[in-house]
């Protein structure tokens, strides 16, 4: 095969190569710490039992669910409570309920959601208290 | 053999795909569904009608009045963004040529042509809104009310085409700096949706009257359940002839004008 311009190509192929490789081999060894996730908010301090709608491992992994069932259930079927598996009622809502306990969004919801370069589009229209306050 | 120089870059080019393709976000991701538990009682009383109503009563209304107009836009985040290019709107008002074209003619008296008209969505029985949208982003409840998902709309404006009375808006651009006052309690909207008036069914799950018919000091808008023949909109529908807008189109409003 005669391959016109080959010092050009074969460069050109290294330096692509180092660049699409370039976060792993950068990153290499250096662990990044989790976030650092705030829940000293009053509301959650005058708490008895510190427990959110679920229990805390539930909620890290299901939040997103939770919530979908909690939208599609409230603007569709009228759902507007939520008995929690213990019998606890919860107004479903989640600037009312969700950020009434985690209202310091900031170091709590965007902490954990930039570290695993999550984007959730909840905020362009649902309202964050601290910001319009 | 040697490859070619054609079959050289084929062999490139997918072999760049293959390098991309771990990275790409899994098409498959599996759905676990969260059971949810039967719904609890609400707190507060929430009001239920088999089909909820609206009578509107203009020559009620004291010259110069918008104060529904101005109760539910604060209720419900509606900017006010004062071009009538982008203008977003739940209730307005209209004059009675423009609502009643089949009953309007020129010996019309002055004390109807000049008014001003309460007009809002309809909530039709036979909503084609409802039917043209994609999504279904756009659907009527068992009672009655023609709701929208927000969540669902992809701004796609076919309900605005096939709504015969104008009662939906585009937000063809962010709405919230437009807002002037946030209410906390209910959320805006974002560019690229529709919007329209939902008969406050927030405020009916709280056991609340709608902002309108709450905000009007002269009682010139009454909203009821239609399937109760005790109910205000029965009582005023029964003391004589009252008008839909365009029945003759088949959508079957629900918000009836007594004039
Ligand atoms: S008035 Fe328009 S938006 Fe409202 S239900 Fe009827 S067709 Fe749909
Ligand atoms: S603009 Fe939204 S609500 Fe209207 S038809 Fe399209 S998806 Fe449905």
């Amino acid at each position: 095969m005669k391959l016109y311009n080959r010092g050009m190509i074969i460069a050109g192929i290294v330096v692509f190569l180092i660049v699409a490789t370039f976060p792993f081999w950068y990153g290499r060894g250096k662990a990044v710490s989790p976030p650092d996730l705030k829940l000293d908010t009053p509301a959650i301090q005058q708490l008895k039992e510190k427990l959110c709608v679920e229990t805390a491992p539930y909620m890290r992994a299901n939040h997103m669910k939770l919530l979908a069932a909690w939208r599609d259930g409230a603007v569709r079927e009228g759902n507007r409570s939520y008995r929690t598996a213990d019998g606890r009622v919860f107004q479903v809502s989640l600037t009312g309920t969700c950020l009434e306990c985690h209202s310091n969004k900031k170091q709590f919801c965007d902490r954990c959601h930039d570290y695993a370069g999550a984007k959730p589009a909840c905020w362009s229209c649902h309202i964050i208290p601290e910001e319009v306050r | 053999m040697a490859p070619t120089r054609r079959e050289f870059l084929k062999i490139a080019g997918f072999s760049a795909v293959g390098l991309v393709l771990p990275f790409l976000p899994s098409l498959s991701s599996a759905q676990a569904g969260i059971p949810l538990s039967p719904a609890a009682p609400g707190r507060l009383q929430a009001l239920k009608a088999k089909r909820w109503a609206m009578t509107v009563e203009p020559r009620k209304c004291r010259p110069g009045c918008t104060d529904c107009i101005t109760a539910c836009h604060l209720e419900h985040n509606v900017p006010v963004i004062g071009n009538p290019k982008d203008d977003v709107h739940w209730i307005g008002l209209e004059r009675v040529e423009h609502i009643f074209p089949a009953e309007a003619h020129p010996r019309l008296p002055e004390s109807i042509t000049k008014l001003p008209v309460p007009v809002l969505c309809n909530h039709c029985e036979n909503p084609p809104c409802v039917r043209v949208c994609p999504t279904q982003a756009t659907f009527k409840r068992a009672d009655g009310i023609v709701m929208m998902d927000y969540h669902r709309c992809i701004g796609c404006r076919f309900c605005m085409a096939a709504c015969p009375y104008g009662s939906r808006s585009m937000n063809y651009r962010d709405p919230r700096p437009f807002i002037r006052k946030i209410n906390q309690a209910f959320p805006t909207r974002t560019k690229g949706v529709v919007e329209k008036c939902n008969f406050c069914e927030e405020r009916l799950a709280r056991g609340i009257f709608p902002a309108c018919v709450i905000a009007c000091k002269d009682k010139a808008l009454a909203f009821c359940d239609l399937e109760d023949p005790r109910s205000e909109v029965r009582l005023i529908l029964d003391k004589g002839l009252s008008l839909r807008r365009r029945p003759e189109l088949g959508t079957g409003p629900q918000v009836y004008y007594i004039l």
